[in-house]
């Protein structure tokens, strides 16, 4: 690990006492085999807005194939590698790492008061997994994209022509990445969490991210085989899922879903940690029902595992798994739904303050409960008969996944972007981008539900030309959505440049990491500052000081309500 | 932090100061039954029982048996935290329920299954007798 | 009391930082102690074993349904698997794990030549363990029952010969060439299926798939009722083991055993040979004196995998060797 940093700036008074984390040990090669936690996740963090950026071509160009029937740009096989790409890069290149990855390794240990996480070797060793996935995915594209899907169904992947060897390797190798940064975490905050901060006085930040990293541990494994067994069939026709073989590609099916299930609550989970600090942070209110949301993690978590079936219910599952898998969807939904319930409550009566990270927060809301509901439907065994594979599956997805995840995702790198770089991005400029981004992902993906049940079904090259007033509808949505998502993100980068400096805690945020300096130095607190344990979500004490032009704690609050002993 | 200097009931040597010590009659002792074990199971297998399934049963038994001998004194699982042996078991707990449904499944669909399909051809004519179509 | 964390911060390195003991420097600069870092790295080895299972666990699962559904092809196969050379193997590994367990607890007694010598021991076992899979899987690739397509002897497992599609008499084991369809299809030959019909292999019945009877009267397990001598059709029923009597070929799909087998003990394997690249490296490191009573968590957790490995052997070896 490195020393501590000695060298100071020019020691005119103001300046910070040591460099932070950007500025100590410059240099590329510093940054590559750096062991410290903000730097790794700043790296990812490029790294998947990279994947998302491209990822978003991707779809750009599929929802203009889609403008009109027939041919646009594209024939058909071309058309189904630009879905799967677009399906791959985004599920295992942004939305799985995303949150986790990027945002939580930066901040956990900073939460948590920690100089890092518990491995920090593993945790780069983690970041190359994900570039040598990345590269992967790439070659794949290069070589001849692979066009089955992203869900590498068997038979047809298996037969295919296209490079799907890179493309399952890719994605074999990711998983790993994510099941060491999941190990990572768990011990992190077993091992970690100061004197003072028991479970039940943990950010719920905290509890989302812990019911992630169970997720990841546990059933990321299980992707890994089904892929090897997958490639092995592929490259020596062993035969597993070969019905000349004797195999069955329906266990395929039951292998993927597994854990592409419990992947789901991976993507979401964290997007909902997140949103419990900023739901509470904007409304300067305690969080209604901590331990309810706290509780609804771990029970999201353990129930993810029980209904991977939905995803098979006209696979050539049989009538009495679909049953069992219906009923057990159903209850699913209580976890979140308590989530919604006590955020909703949150608001409620609190100190409410529209800035860019908040807005974000309230569009997740909407967004995820119809995003959720919608899944409700289609968890219901003879509904999805009919719905399954059209476009009403399609809406429902993005909604939880592009609606909530990564509006969640847009809103917490927001949130956390003063703390990373030192920087206030243009207020004006975000709140905009944000009702522009709110109003594009509707436009693009509401008339997808009425396309679904009319009976557009999804991964189709060509349609009827009944369906194409709103297939234009939500083209000129997804473009929408693309141009004010550039801009956000130009936003943020000019912030680099221009913005203005961050105070330590410019939102007035109660949990530890606003208390270090904007940005930290390279062990997260001066060594003559230690973060001192406030009781959790507690805002009474926190008030706007110009000078600072921040939050500021009152001189004199107490650092621990009693209960809070060890 | 938790565990040490821990009372186990065996004679020890000495204790670490970070974790149990097994002790030479443990180690030897499981390794043993271990063995025994085997050559247990093996003779067992020989053995008809009249069932091929109570065939796999004692076999699974013994299996479990010695997995357990080599989880709790090899593994030290006895003598650590109890939240190790939660994570092990849960992951075990989670590839049982896998099995479960993915067998029931399976099991429910097989009447489907042409299980010789190199020369299937099709009849051109619907079986009316065929599972699918019978009305429910 | 400012509330904090075990002492964080930079500045202030408490104990256990290049004060004369000489494994200290092994304790990273994140951690407050060793005991820290050792349990710190305990709860992760335990969640990296936890994955471990689950990794495995879909190669049980496939075990698990197939067998059930098709009994009789384990019954066949099994026997072309030396129960000798598996119950080696076991003893091998039961053995390299008391002396990774034994390892262990020379490193907490400060017993350096010893923890040195049981490192060798375990090595040595995983070495003698990867050398008698070799030599079973050459065998296996000698006779040709590889997994799926590939699965094509020429005997069978009691070493009587197996009819051969083309039906040459009196072809002997080593010069038969790989015939291109398995044996376990209809004759080898593509013809409609007629019920009933003098296909070339006396015994088995073709694929009949508008016929419900034959498929309808046995439970689930029994679509293979179609194409399965009679023999072991009635012998089933009756729950005894299969007698495979000297003209008996093997079941159709008899590959898919061998491709469960090679799956499960070729992914157990490398997870030997990751082990043995391991327990290299802790040799090398212990050689040179690095671990102690204060230091010892690598020999700690290297021990808790390879158990890991020796549990999943404890498994594989009843369930593909020892069905009855």
């Amino acid at each position: 690990m490195a020393t501590a940093a000695t060298t100071t700036h020019s020691g005119s008074p103001g300046d910070p006492p040591e460099p932070s984390y950007l500025t100590v040990k410059r240099g590329f090669r510093n940054w590559i085999v750096t062991l410290d936690h903000k730097r790794i996740g700043v790296m990812y963090l490029i790294g998947i807005t990279t994947s998302f950026l491209l990822g978003g071509v991707f779809a750009l160009l599929v929802r203009t194939e889609l403008f009109l029937p027939g041919s646009q740009l594209v024939n058909e096989q071309q058309y189904n590698q630009l879905f799967t790409l677009h399906g791959a890069v985004m599920v295992f290149l942004v939305i799985i790492p995303g949150l986790p990855a990027a945002l939580g390794n930066f901040s956990l240990p900073i939460v948590l008061g920690a100089p890092d996480v518990a491995f920090p070797r593993l945790n780069l060793f983690s970041f190359y997994l994900w570039c040598t996935g990345a590269a992967l995915l790439l070659l794949s594209l290069i070589i001849n994209a692979a066009d089955t899907g992203w869900t590498f169904y068997t038979p047809y992947s298996t037969t295919t022509g296209t490079a799907v060897v890179p493309a399952v390797g890719g994605a074999f190798v990711l998983g790993f990445s994510s099941i060491f940064t999941g190990l990572n975490f768990i011990v992190t905050i077993h091992k970690f969490k100061p004197k003072g901060m028991g479970w039940f006085q943990m950010p719920l930040n905290l509890w989302g991210i812990y019911s992630t990293a169970l997720l990841q541990v546990l059933a990321t494994p299980v992707l890994g085989i089904t892929l090897l067994l997958l490639l092995v069939e592929r490259i020596g026709r062993i035969g597993i899922f070969d019905p000349a073989l004797g195999g069955d590609p329906v266990l395929f099916q039951h292998f993927f879903w597994f854990y592409s299930h419990p992947a789901v609550y991976i993507m979401i989970l964290p997007a909902m940690a997140v949103m419990s600090d900023l739901i509470t942070t904007f409304s300067h209110k305690h969080i209604f029902g901590y331990r309810f949301i706290a509780y609804s993690s771990i029970g999201l978590a353990s129930l993810s595992f029980l209904v991977w079936g939905h995803h098979m219910f006209v696979s050539g599952q049989s009538r009495l798994a679909g049953m069992v898998f219906s009923a057990l969807t159903f209850t699913v939904a209580i976890p979140s739904a308590i989530k919604v319930f006590n955020w909703v409550a949150t608001l409620y009566k609190a100190d409410i303050r529209l800035q860019t990270p908040m807005l974000y927060a309230l569009a997740f809301i909407l967004l995820f409960t119809i995003g959720g509901l919608t899944g409700v439907f289609l968890g219901a065994l003879n509904v999805d008969v009919h719905l399954h594979d059209s476009y009403f599956v399609v809406a429902h997805f993005h909604y939880v996944m592009m609606g909530s995840a990564l509006i969640a995702f847009l809103g917490a790198l927001h949130y956390w972007w003063p703390k990373m770089f030192g920087r206030m991005f243009n207020e004006r400029v975000g709140q905009v981008c944000a009702i522009l981004i709110f109003i594009g992902f509707n436009t693009t993906f509401l008339p997808q539900f009425v396309l679904g049940s009319r009976g557009m079904a999804r991964r189709y090259f060509d349609y009827d030309p009944e369906f194409t007033s709103f297939h234009q509808v939500s083209t000129v949505g997804a473009f929408l959505m693309g141009i004010t998502l550039v801009v956000s993100f130009g936003n943020l980068v000019y912030s680099l440049f221009r913005g203005k400096r961050a105070p330590r805690n410019p939102w007035g945020g109660s949990t530890m990491e606003w208390q270090a300096p904007s940005p930290p130095p390279l062990y997260n607190f001066y060594a003559h500052e230690q973060p001192v344990l406030y009781p959790i979500y507690d805002y009474s004490d926190l008030y706007w000081d110009e000078t600072e032009g921040g939050y500021v704690r009152r001189p004199g609050a107490k650092p621990e309500a009693e209960g809070y002993e060890p | 932090m938790s565990n040490h200097v821990h009372e186990s009931g065996y004679d020890d040597e000495t204790h670490s100061d970070m974790g149990h010590v097994a002790s030479k009659r443990v180690l030897l002792g499981t390794w043993g039954t271990l063995m025994v074990l085997t050559i247990v199971t093996v003779t067992a297998s020989k053995i008809d029982f009249g069932a091929a399934e109570l065939n796999l049963l004692i076999a699974m038994v013994i299996a479990v048996i010695k997995a357990t001998l080599v989880c709790l004194f090899f593994m030290h699982l006895k003598y650590d935290k109890l939240f190790h042996s939660v994570v092990f078991v849960s992951a075990i707990l989670l590839a049982t329920l896998f099995v479960t449904f993915a067998l029931m499944d399976s099991n429910q669909y097989q009447h489907d299954v042409y299980w010789q399909q190199r020369d299937f051809q099709p009849t051109t004519e619907v079986d009316k007798s065929y599972p699918a179509l019978q009305p429910y | 009391m400012s509330a904090s964390e075990h002492g964080h911060g930079h500045g202030d390195q408490a104990g256990g930082h290049g004060h004369g003991e000489p494994q200290s420097r092994f304790i990273q600069h994140h951690f407050d102690d060793g005991a820290h870092q050792f349990e710190s790295g305990k709860l992760g080895i335990w969640l990296f074993l936890g994955q471990e299972v689950l990794f495995f666990s879909a190669l049980f699962v496939a075990y698990i349904i197939y067998r059930h559904n098709h009994p009789e092809i384990f019954q066949y196969a099994h026997k072309y698997l030396d129960v000798k050379m598996g119950a080696i193997n076991t003893g091998v590994l039961i053995l390299s794990s008391l002396s990774a367990a034994w390892a262990v607890r020379a490193a907490q007694l400060n017993q350096q030549r010893l923890l040195v010598w049981c490192i060798v021991v375990t090595l040595l076992c995983a070495l003698g363990f990867l050398g008698i899979k070799y030599v079973e899987y050459s065998a296996k690739v000698h006779h040709h029952t590889l997994f799926g397509k590939r699965f094509a002897p020429t005997e069978a497992p009691d070493g009587t010969e197996i009819e051969q599609p083309d039906a040459t008499p009196g072809k002997t084991e080593g010069g038969a060439p790989a015939p291109k369809e398995p044996l376990n299809t209809v004759g080898g030959v593509k013809a409609q299926p007629v019920p009933g019909a003098a296909g070339p292999p006396p015994g088995s019945a073709p694929v009949v798939p508008g016929d419900p009877a034959a498929s309808k009267e046995e439970p689930a397990s029994a679509v293979s009722g179609v194409g399965v001598l009679p023999a072991i059709e009635a012998q089933k029923t009756a729950g005894a083991a299969i007698d495979t009597h000297a003209s008996a070929r093997p079941p159709p799909n008899t590959g898919m055993f061998f491709t469960i087998y090679f799956a499960m003990t070729g992914l157990h394997g490398i997870h030997v040979l990751g082990g043995v690249i391991v327990f290299i490296w802790l040799l090398i490191r212990s050689m040179k004196g690095h671990f102690g009573p204060k230091y010892y968590g690598p020999i700690d957790f290297a021990a808790l995998y390879w158990h890991l490995v020796d549990l999943i052997w404890i498994f594989l070896f009843p369930l593909l060797y020892l069905i009855a």
